[in-house]
């Protein structure tokens, strides 16, 4: 598949066309011009090395944004066997926006729920562009009951710009679904891991996103709104959507260092989609590190250590009672 | 400036001194949704409830408080707690400007207020937004504070009560908002744990972050009439399914026809009402 480069990618983007091009010269060419392809090659990673050491945040927001970033799907593909897909909320309908289903994990049985996107267009749409609606939650609190009465640990996976904010959404009860999540994955009794793998958007990414490890990879990006939403509201136009980015604090390294974020999973150069399948591996380790630190807890320490982590959210300063 | 000098010919105003315009500012109210013009005493008196229309006009923290408590043996709990600007946020104007303003508007340090007291007898923690302040946005500070709440009521057995008013999560906080949704929802698993019970009242208006955590949470959730409630603003998903919205959509009766809220209550009635529900689930003997 042809790498889709993101406009502050365009230098990189012109070096690999080059490359390309002089791969398919050699084909049919009397001269050698492989040294010539390799220089290149080198200067392209260079290239790619520099600019991705100074991204800005809202930069990293493109990435993780990015068409062709690996998606929910694509890592339970990669990193469980047997997975088998469960379907629907048992009240209204099934959500494409979220998949789940249990799967094995290094032998180990889990449940597996995340956020799924789509590729083209038309799966784009099936998906609701990972947009959930109030079944999609439903589900995936449905799986983790399941989780917890077969003692299953859960993985989750977040990558969404939101709940869908739609008019049958609200009719059924998109806020009391989500609440709904956030209180029950507060005391649910198995371990949950959580990570974010491309998009955190606010409530929706939270309601499946409460848990005992917080994982988040290294160009995803996790906002209480989006840098767009944030710029229209408070800047009142969207061209400050870049300072948005930056002030809301949206990237791993901001997050990591303000206590809301365990562990930032490295992505390979340029990012997960330049080569997914290292990707994978390095998030297979992480998991498994993950869930080792929390798997051997008994139940009720568990719970203690997750209040304990949920009750610390939060900065604010405490004077003498007025 | 009152409407009723507004409208006034500019040679009048200019001798209102010698005559009987010296009309206080603000012992008129006029209603803003059928526009009758009210004595502010007439209107508190019906506690902010329009006498003509019925209409819920919205009111600060601590009247609601006042309105709802026993007016004896109250007292203030988490007001220790102040907010910090720690991302060091600054839009078109910086955090720490916005919260002074706020502060000084409201003369709240934060958009929660928390009070222990009595309903009708019935010892409780009662907790109510501030609208005004920074929209009722919760941050740090509101979900620090209401976590204190629920922690008291645990401690003393005490049911809680609150009343919501927000627009959602406190964006100035980025991240650090967003995780106030779970620590509150959080600490309410360990409320009923204890076999307390929540009562959520959701007044206008009721959005976003607020409305998609503890809001629905109640063991009984009760609204205010005509109060909007929903998770995405009505502007946000009219640009996003490009229709226009449904009669009465996201409010009180629309929400209670959907099987969200257990009921509407008036604010005239919320004492009585809620001290019903309160006695019967904290299993109070039946009173003479």
């Amino acid at each position: 598949m042809k790498t889709v480069f993101l406009e502050f990618e365009q230098p990189i983007g012109e070096l690999e066309a080059k490359i390309e091009e002089l791969r398919f010269v050699q084909e049919d060419s009397a001269v050698d011009i492989s040294q010539e392809i390799e220089r290149l090659q080198k200067k392209s990673q260079a290239l790619t090395k520099e600019i991705y050491s100074g991204l800005k945040s809202w930069q990293i927001a493109q990435v993780a944004r990015h068409s062709q970033r690996p998606y929910t799907l694509d890592y339970i593909e990669a990193l469980f066997t047997d997975f088998d897909e469960l379907h629907g909320d048992r009240a209204f309908s099934d959500d494409p926006a979220i998949v789940g289903g249990i799967a094995r994990f290094g032998g180990r049985p889990v449940m597996v729920i995340g956020h799924q996107k789509g590729r083209d267009t038309k799966d784009r749409i099936y998906r609701n562009f990972g947009q959930a609606r109030p079944e999609g939650y439903r589900k995936a609190l449905r799986l983790m009951r399941l989780a917890e009465k077969f003692q299953m640990p859960i993985f989750t996976f977040i990558d969404t710009p939101g709940a869908y904010p739609g008019i049958g959404a609200e009719e059924r009860g998109q806020s009391e679904a989500i609440g709904r999540n956030l209180y029950e994955m507060a005391a649910l009794k198995t371990p949950i891991v959580c990570t974010v793998i491309g998009e955190g958007g606010s409530g929706g990414a939270l309601a499946i996103g409460v848990g005992d490890m917080m994982l988040m990879l290294q160009y995803a990006i996790y906002s209480v709104i989006s840098p767009e939403g944030c710029a229209a509201i408070l800047w009142k136009t969207a061209e400050k959507t870049s300072e948005a980015a930056e002030a809301l604090g949206i990237t791993s390294s901001r997050l990591k260092s303000l206590g809301l974020v365990d562990k930032v999973v490295q992505e390979p150069l340029g990012g997960a989609h330049r080569d997914p399948q290292a990707m994978a591996q390095s998030l297979k380790r992480a998991l498994q590190e993950a869930l080792r630190q929390v798997e051997s807890l008994p139940a009720e320490d568990l719970l203690a250590r997750r209040y304990d982590r949920l009750m610390g959210y939060g900065k604010f300063k405490e004077t003498a009672a007025r | 400036m009152s409407w009723f000098k507004k409208l006034l010919p500019p040679r009048i105003k200019r001798s209102q001194k010698s005559t009987k315009g010296s009309v206080p500012e603000g012992l008129w109210v006029k209603c803003g949704s059928c526009e009758a013009v009210l004595y502010r005493s007439d209107l508190e008196s019906n506690l902010h409830v329009c006498p003509k229309c019925s209409h819920h006009i919205r009111i600060s923290a601590r009247t609601r408080l006042d309105y709802f408590l026993d007016p004896e043996g109250r007292f203030e709990i988490g007001s220790e707690v102040v907010p910090v600007d720690s991302l060091k946020f600054k839009d078109s104007r910086r955090y720490v400007d916005r919260l002074a303003e706020a502060t000084s508007a409201t003369g709240e340090t934060d958009a929660l207020v928390v009070n222990q007291g009595t309903l009708k007898g019935i010892p409780l923690v009662a907790a109510a937004f501030e609208f005004e302040f920074m929209g009722g946005s919760m941050g740090s500070v509101v979900g620090e504070r209401f976590v204190r709440a629920v922690e008291a009521a645990i401690d003393q057995k005490y049911p809680f009560v609150c009343f919501l008013a927000s627009g959602g999560a406190r964006m100035q906080e980025g991240l650090l908002s967003l995780m106030q949704m779970a620590k509150t929802c959080a600490a309410l698993t360990h409320l009923s744990e204890a076999r307390l019970p929540f009562i959520s009242v959701l007044t206008d208006p009721t959005m976003g972050g607020v409305s998609a955590s503890f809001a629905m949470i109640g063991d009984v959730v009760i609204a205010e009439p005509n109060a909007l409630i929903g998770f995405a603003g009505p502007r946000v998903i009219e640009q996003t399914v490009r229709e226009v919205l449904p009669e009465g959509f996201q409010r009180a009766e629309f929400l209670l026809g959907k099987g969200a809220v257990d009921m509407i209550v008036d604010r005239r009635q919320a004492r009585d009402r809620i001290a019903n529900i309160l006695g019967q689930l904290m299993q109070v003997a039946e009173s003479a």
